[in-house]
């Protein structure tokens, strides 16, 4: 260090403090003063504390409780079906695709990762569009096969309309495992392979006995990434079902519920106090989460370095 | 093919399972695309077929333009994604430079606070965040947007930024400190230039993120002169329901500029998440 003892390096100071005050103030402040909100209510214009209250109402009443275990269990389920199917597709697609001498691998994979690009706006709408039977493409297709009496207005339907979107999603998002495991496929370094060859363990043989084990660090922190961004998801079922997450709140997560709550919709007035008493169990639902994950899994998962 | 009959079996079959995956990728961008330059009933009669000269209109891009402000929009997301990206890049590799570089009191404190908002969504604090932005008379303007954006991209920039800091040669730092070098000068003409790369990396992963949030608009800047374009998208599919056209030409415009984007940086983008950036 260039500086002695004694004398107050200032420039740390004025490097930090941009960073620090902008991330204090528009995003830590904010998360704890709407964890201290929800234990505000609004009575005649004025607030008042009213302890845990909010929560009470929220687990205890039935009118909200419902709503919650509703929205939560199909938050679940949403992020079920992307542990499900986004993540084996994404494996497979990513060991297919860094077999080595395969032909037009960069083209396939920037083809793959487009509709990760795309806003929740234009996947909403246009698998909306797409799935519509007004328009007719879905079930022509499916004709065209001779299987059109599978067809169904999948998004209209209340026991399909969460599978659906939950698939639309992962159809948008199964580019990032893809690409992560494709970067961690490609570290394991060569010797570890051709050792294994030496031994008679090839091809398919070698990805399970192999190469799985060596990406589960991958896998693990692409499930952490996946179960944030879900259990916080909302653009996408707002942007196709609206804020009312119909059929009959069939596709509401957490993220709609606390929209409707916060904002109000139709007869219901915007309730900011319940709103971050949803926001807090949002809150506490992501850290229970992260922490399983940092201290249950990351830790039993050995990280390999090449 | 000089290969075995096996191998290229293999092969044959790897190729097919991947231009079956990017059909799927691509099929309803290119459905979209198709039918947004077609007649109302050439977009019913024949959806999968391309436009020809009989069914070719641009009547939905026509009240596109006439009905909706895209150009605002646009200019809109471009000023809140480039200067929120500016800032992120900025403040981040400045604090980044100062973890890396410096050991001092609560250094790993300091990491680690700054690391929370890898994990945690900063959407839990809306209702905070709008009360702060209703206070400060922020609310409908893209100095809201801007200041949330830069705060949500920070935690990941300084925490990669830093990793790369560390890499960068202290014989360089040192020779520029005997030179008589301010840290600010060090910072600035030694350091910086060496970690473009990364930064360039933080700029690609921030980018699509900010430039496609619906979440902060909606709630922050709801207000016809400040609309981003995914939220003036979305309002305008929402008025435009039953005009096919007007709806099949948004969504087209909507996708183009972020193509563009893609088509620029996809390189780098690949390269940051497959260098292990984000590990």
């Amino acid at each position: 260090m260039a500086n002695s003892k004694g004398k107050v390096r200032w420039h740390i100071a004025v490097f930090l403090a941009p960073a620090v005050l902008v991330y204090t103030a528009v995003m830590i402040y904010p998360l704890f003063n709407t964890l201290r909100l929800s234990l505000f209510t609004e009575i005649d214009q004025a607030r008042v504390w009213v302890g845990l209250d909010n929560f009470r109402t929220l687990f205890g009443n039935a009118i909200w409780s419902d709503q919650f275990w509703n929205a939560l269990g199909n938050n679940a389920w949403f992020f079920l079906i992307h542990m499900l199917v986004q993540n084996p597709i994404g494996v497979a697609l990513a060991a297919i695709l860094s077999s080595p001498k395969l032909r037009f691998s960069a083209f396939y994979r920037s083809a793959i990762f487009i509709p990760t690009i795309l806003s929740f706006v234009i996947v909403g709408f246009a698998w909306k569009l797409i799935l519509s039977p007004i328009w007719g493409i879905a079930p022509g297709m499916l004709d065209a096969i001779g299987l059109k009496f599978l067809y169904q207005p999948w998004l209209g339907k209340e026991e399909y309309a969460l599978t659906t979107l939950s698939l639309v999603s992962v159809w948008q998002y199964v580019g990032i495992p893809m690409m992560l495991i494709y970067a961690a496929l490609l570290s394991i370094p060569d010797e570890i392979l051709e050792a294994g060859e030496c031994d008679g363990i090839t091809s398919m043989s070698a990805f399970w006995k192999i190469k799985l084990p060596l990406i589960l660090p991958s896998i693990g922190i692409i499930s952490i990434l996946t179960f944030v961004a879900n259990f916080n998801a909302f653009d996408l079922i707002y942007a196709a079902q609206g804020a009312l997450a119909g059929p009959d709140f069939s596709t509401d997560i957490l993220g709609t519920f606390m929209y409707r709550t916060f904002f109000g919709f139709q007869l219901q007035l915007g309730d900011p106090h319940m709103g971050s008493a949803i926001a807090s169990a949002m809150f506490g639902i992501i850290l229970v989460g992260v922490c399983i994950y940092l201290f249950g899994i990351q830790r039993r998962l050995r990280s390999y370095q090449f | 093919m000089t290969k075995s009959p096996r191998t290229s079996g293999t092969t044959i079959a790897a190729h097919a399972v991947l231009i079956t995956y990017t059909i799927i990728a691509l099929f309803p961008v290119f459905v979209i695309l198709i039918n947004s330059f077609k007649t109302r009933k050439a977009i019913f009669r024949d959806p999968l077929a391309l436009p020809n000269a009989e069914s070719f209109s641009l009547i939905g891009y026509e009240t596109v333009f006439k009905q909706g402000d895209f150009f605002l929009y646009f200019q809109n997301s471009m000023i809140v994604t480039v200067v929120s990206l500016t800032l992120i890049l900025l403040f981040g590799s400045m604090a980044a430079f100062a973890l890396a570089e410096y050991r001092f009191k609560g250094n790993t404190l300091m990491g680690l606070y700054l690391a929370l908002g890898i994990m945690i969504p900063i959407r839990i604090g809306t209702v905070a965040i709008l009360e702060m932005m209703v206070s400060t008379g922020l609310v409908n303007t893209l100095t809201a947007l801007i200041l949330v954006y830069t705060a949500q991209g920070l935690p990941l920039a300084v925490f990669i930024l830093s990793e790369f800091m560390k890499g960068v040669s202290d014989d360089l730092k040192n020779a520029g400190r005997i030179d008589g070098l301010s840290e600010y000068k060090i910072f600035f003409r030694l350091v910086l230039p060496l970690v473009r790369p990364a930064m360039a990396t933080v700029a690609v992963f921030n980018m699509i993120p900010i430039w496609n949030d619906l979440w902060f608009p909606l709630i922050l800047a709801p207000a016809e002169e400040v609309k981003t374009l995914t939220l003036g998208s979305q309002v305008f599919i929402g008025q435009f329901v039953t005009d096919w056209n007007a709806v099949l030409s948004a969504l087209s415009m909507a996708i183009l500029p972020v193509m563009v984007l893609y088509v620029i940086f996809s390189k780098q983008l690949i390269r940051g998440i497959t260098s292990g950036a984000v590990k």
